[in-house]
């Protein structure tokens, strides 16, 4: 089952402080600060080049902002590694989903266990009883993991041979099985249909209704308006406009940014 | 591993424990001998290229070291056999890891280069530090192999030192490819920043792939050295590096099975080409480009598909002839 | 002799293997601008170089502007045989399969020569006699003359070709973006196939110039290849100034440590600077570095 996730105190989960990020000449992002309040899901949108899957890729380390702060539960993790950052507790996924094709569907939820597990190269060699019983619940988790995303038919599978939404689905069960705190989405619906849409949809309300704080990044307002808490606009790596969904709607600012001049 | 595995690796055993019952020629024994050190460094660059994804063209330098090394710790220094062996082992492990850590955070052919230059400093260091190593005309008089009062003399008796070693890191290695950190290794030669953020300590682990590789190599080395009792640096040149390479390529980088195989295969082979020595190296190389035009998932894939758990579940409706065997790495 | 004047001497004969390094540097950048491999045969181009050259010309006793340009012409085919054949049919475009198929095909090569020429060395004549000059206090070999002026010569005139010619500047295209290139019509496979025939012929052109200082035989053709793809990384790996920058850096390197440090360990030395660069510089002197794209 998704584990329920608790979480004490109001403090927020994620915060950034004028985070910059240059690629040669070009500012991604741009003094970026904003903070994302626990157990709500928060949409990041805006157009095309908008800063925001860099956005991720910052949070989650895989690029170092040159200037800026990004704190997790008031620690920084600017300067972390992708995979120290998972293992405190954020967990993503790309917007092209990022499969292992070299292995099944059910292994590929199994390696997203890794941070939570232990076994070494040595367990892993000589195979004692500690390291079969790990084995044995990394298995089963991901099995229960596969149910509540409707996999389990397909558990031996090569993710290959999923259709796109099956992808979507196994790729943000594998970000589950780490059971972080903090799951950033990158545009999850993009190129599924009106009905896998809205059951993604439902799947992620779901998530956040077991406690889980989601960052969505996507294009589709239908969805984002749907079921957003809270609305974070960006355009050319800074934030134009933030609050709830509603709000934003209306704001000049937004529209221009999306429709120009 | 899956007991299909479990089957096939007993099976295996089962044939090379014997084989010396019918090889009567020792000749055949000593090739056999050598292959099952060839199987030992193959399978750590095995577990290197295919399952952590990084080339090295430099490995003839970790066998290297693990022969001049504990024939130096033993004939020239006068330490216990398997003591010198470990020593060596540990020594290659720390050379492995200290250039491993800059080495492998470069990419493609920067990693190939430099792996390379690695052997090729290795190799030119056993060549002039003659007071130690004897030079190009090599070092005689290592002590034979020897468990307590028990001294291996015969090819035979070797034969079965050899294939049980052989053997056991096969079987070590196929548990690890099985756990977790083999799925690790697995994710991260396929992708390595889905890897990362997914929480493997991608850097880490190529590190530690990299060592064990290196130990492998050096463990194979020592035994190599106690077993021919002289050594000398043509054999731990560039090409010893490539022949390995070859044997992975040739076996299949997506499993061990495969590399077994190609191990054995390759070594094999120059024996057979021995009758036509002068064109043992051409031959070599129009086998190495055939095998990768036209093979280059290597030749053995499909027979690590028979051994691999087959999967019986297929898309129902999926028009394509699905090889299965290409299908999935990974056993449970 | 002066510390200094010797110093000089040492660095006046760096130059002189450097320039072949830097043309082995400039082959070996040609085919990877072109298709991102690493041909491993390059350094058997230039072992043929010097052995075509010394069959057309020792052997066969042809004059020596016709040696020189059939050896070209004989090497430059070797390049286009090596990629119409095993590159071109390869089942898998993965960078390492064909980069150990370059492997191959250079031990293949070496094999070949192996049989054709025996395992003797052998060598060439120098192009105008033996006599050394004296430049500055220092001795110079009038074929190391030879070398800087073919090599510069050679240099001119590849620039000439990518900056003015269309052809060339097609090849810079294709280096630059292959996709883009083949939306504009540039047909990338010929583009390729010269990227291979040019480097087969510029390797030539290397061993036909070394052999005189140097002797040649079938088993050259690793060490003069690694050190070439040692110079092309040092000088920032697919750039032409940075492949001559490297070349004659690495030959200035390595004879000033084979002269003052030690002669036997000199080739261990070249690969030891080569690791340093690496480790502390992969682009390269004069490369730039890269930001990971996701």
């Amino acid at each position: 089952m998704v584990q329920e996730v608790t979480f004490q105190g109001n403090q927020k989960i994620l915060e950034t402080r004028e985070v910059t990020l240059r690629f040669g000449g070009l500012e991604a992002l741009n003094g970026l600060s904003f903070s994302v309040t626990p157990h709500q899901i928060v949409s990041i949108i805006g157009p095309n080049g908008a800063g925001k899957t860099t956005l991720l890729n910052a949070i989650t380390g895989v690029y170092s902002p040159h200037c800026g702060e990004i704190f997790f539960h008031g620690t920084p993790i600017s300067r972390l590694k992708p995979f120290q950052i998972a293992a405190l507790g954020i967990n993503r996924t790309f917007q092209q989903a990022q499969l292992f094709s070299n292995m099944s569907v059910l292994q590929n939820v199994m390696v997203g266990m890794h941070p939570k597990t232990r076994a070494g190269f040595l367990s892993g060699a000589l195979h004692p009883p500690g390291e079969r019983r790990e084995e044995k619940k990394i298995r089963e988790r991901a099995e229960s993991l596969l149910e509540f995303f409707g996999l389990v038919p397909k558990a031996d599978w090569t993710p290959g041979h999923l259709s796109i939404a099956e992808q979507k689905r196994l790729e943000i069960s594998r970000a589950m099985a780490s059971e972080p705190e903090l799951l950033l989405l990158d545009e999850p619906v993009a190129g599924l249909n009106i009905r896998e849409t809205e059951a993604l949809g439902d799947l992620i309300i779901r998530l956040k209704e077991r406690g889980q704080t989601i960052i969505l990044v996507e294009h589709n307002m239908h969805l984002v308006m749907g079921i957003s808490d809270w609305l974070i606009v960006l355009h050319h790596g800074s934030k134009i406009g933030e609050g709830r969904p509603e709000e934003m709607q209306k704001d000049s600012q937004v529209v221009e940014a999306y429709l120009g001049r | 591993m899956g007991n299909k595995n479990k089957i096939s690796l007993l099976i295996f055993a089962l044939i090379i424990f014997t084989l010396p019952a019918i090889l009567q020629n020792n000749y055949h024994l000593m090739v056999l001998n050598v292959a099952a050190l060839n199987i030992m460094v193959v399978i750590g660059l095995n577990l290197l290229m295919g399952y952590a994804g990084q080339i090295s063209l430099g490995h003839a330098a970790f066998f290297g070291l693990g022969a001049y090394l504990s024939a130096i710790f033993t004939a020239t220094c006068g330490f216990p056999l398997w003591p010198a062996m470990i020593m060596a082992m540990v020594i290659a492990g720390i050379v492995a890891y200290t250039i491993g850590i800059p080495t492998l955070k470069l990419e493609g052919h920067y990693l190939v280069m430099a792996t390379l230059g690695f052997n090729i400093i290795i190799y030119i260091v056993m060549v002039q530090f003659d007071a130690v190593t004897g030079g190009p005309s090599g070092f005689a008089g290592i002590p034979r192999l020897r468990l307590g009062d028990f001294t291996f003399q015969s090819d035979r008796q070797i034969y079965y030192l050899f294939w049980a070693l052989s053997i056991a890191v096969l079987f070590f290695s196929m548990n690890l490819t099985h756990s977790r950190v083999g799925r690790a290794m697995a994710a991260l030669s396929h992708n390595e920043i889905a890897a990362g953020c997914a929480g493997i300590d991608t850097d880490g682990y190529k590190v530690k792939i990299f060592v064990i590789s290196g130990v492998l190599a050096s463990l194979a080395g020592s035994l190599y050295a106690h077993y021919i009792t002289f050594i000398s640096p043509g054999t731990f040149g560039f090409f010893y590096s490539i022949q390995v390479v070859t044997m992975v390529l040739v076996g299949g980088m997506a499993s061990l099975w495969g590399s077994v195989f190609g191990a054995i295969l390759l070594t094999l082979l120059p024996e057979v080409l021995h009758a036509v020595q002068e064109y043992n190296v051409l031959i070599y190389g129009l086998i190495l480009m055939a095998v990768l035009v036209f093979f280059p998932r290597g030749l053995f894939p499909g027979i690590a598909g028979v051994f691999a758990k087959r999967r019986t579940a297929v898309p129902p409706d999926s028009r394509e002839q699905l090889a299965l065997e290409k299908r999935v790495w990974c056993r449970k | 002799m002066t510390l200094s004047l010797q110093i000089f001497q040492f660095i006046l004969s760096g130059l002189t293997t450097g320039s072949t390094y830097a043309l082995i540097a400039i082959g070996f950048s040609l085919i990877h601008n072109a298709t991102g491999i690493v041909n491993f045969a390059q350094g058997e181009f230039v072992m043929l170089g010097g052995m075509f050259m010394i069959t057309f010309y020792t052997f066969l006793k042809l004059p020596m502007l016709l040696g020189f340009v059939l050896t070209v012409f004989s090497v430059a085919a070797v390049g286009l045989l090596l990629e119409r054949g095993p590159i071109r049919h390869a089942r898998s475009k993965e960078i390492l399969i064909l980069v150990m198929i370059t492997i191959g095909a250079s031990i293949f090569i070496k094999g070949f020569s192996m049989i054709l020429w025996g395992k003797n060395p052998m060598t060439l004549p120098p192009f105008s006699g033996e006599a050394p000059i004296v430049f500055l206090g220092a001795a110079v070999m009038p074929q190391s003359i030879w070398i800087f002026g073919i090599t510069i010569g050679v240099v001119a005139a590849l620039n000439y070709f990518f900056k003015g010619t269309m052809t060339g500047k097609a090849m810079r295209a294709v280096a630059a973006s292959r996709r883009s290139a083949m939306l504009t019509g540039i047909p990338v496979d010929r583009m390729i196939l010269l990227s291979f025939t040019l480097s087969g012929a510029l390797g030539a052109v290397a061993g036909i110039i070394l052999t005189p200082i140097t002797t040649t035989s079938y088993d050259v053709g690793v060490m003069l290849g690694l050190k070439g793809f040692s110079a092309a990384i040092l000088g920032g790996y697919g750039s032409m100034p940075g492949a001559v920058v490297g070349g004659l850096l690495l030959g200035i390197l390595e004879s000033l440590a084979a002269g003052l440090i030690s002669s036997e360990y000199k080739d261990a030395l070249a690969f030891l600077i080569l690791l340093t660069a690496l480790f502390f510089k992969p682009s390269g002197i004069m490369g730039r570095g890269r930001l990971r794209q996701v």
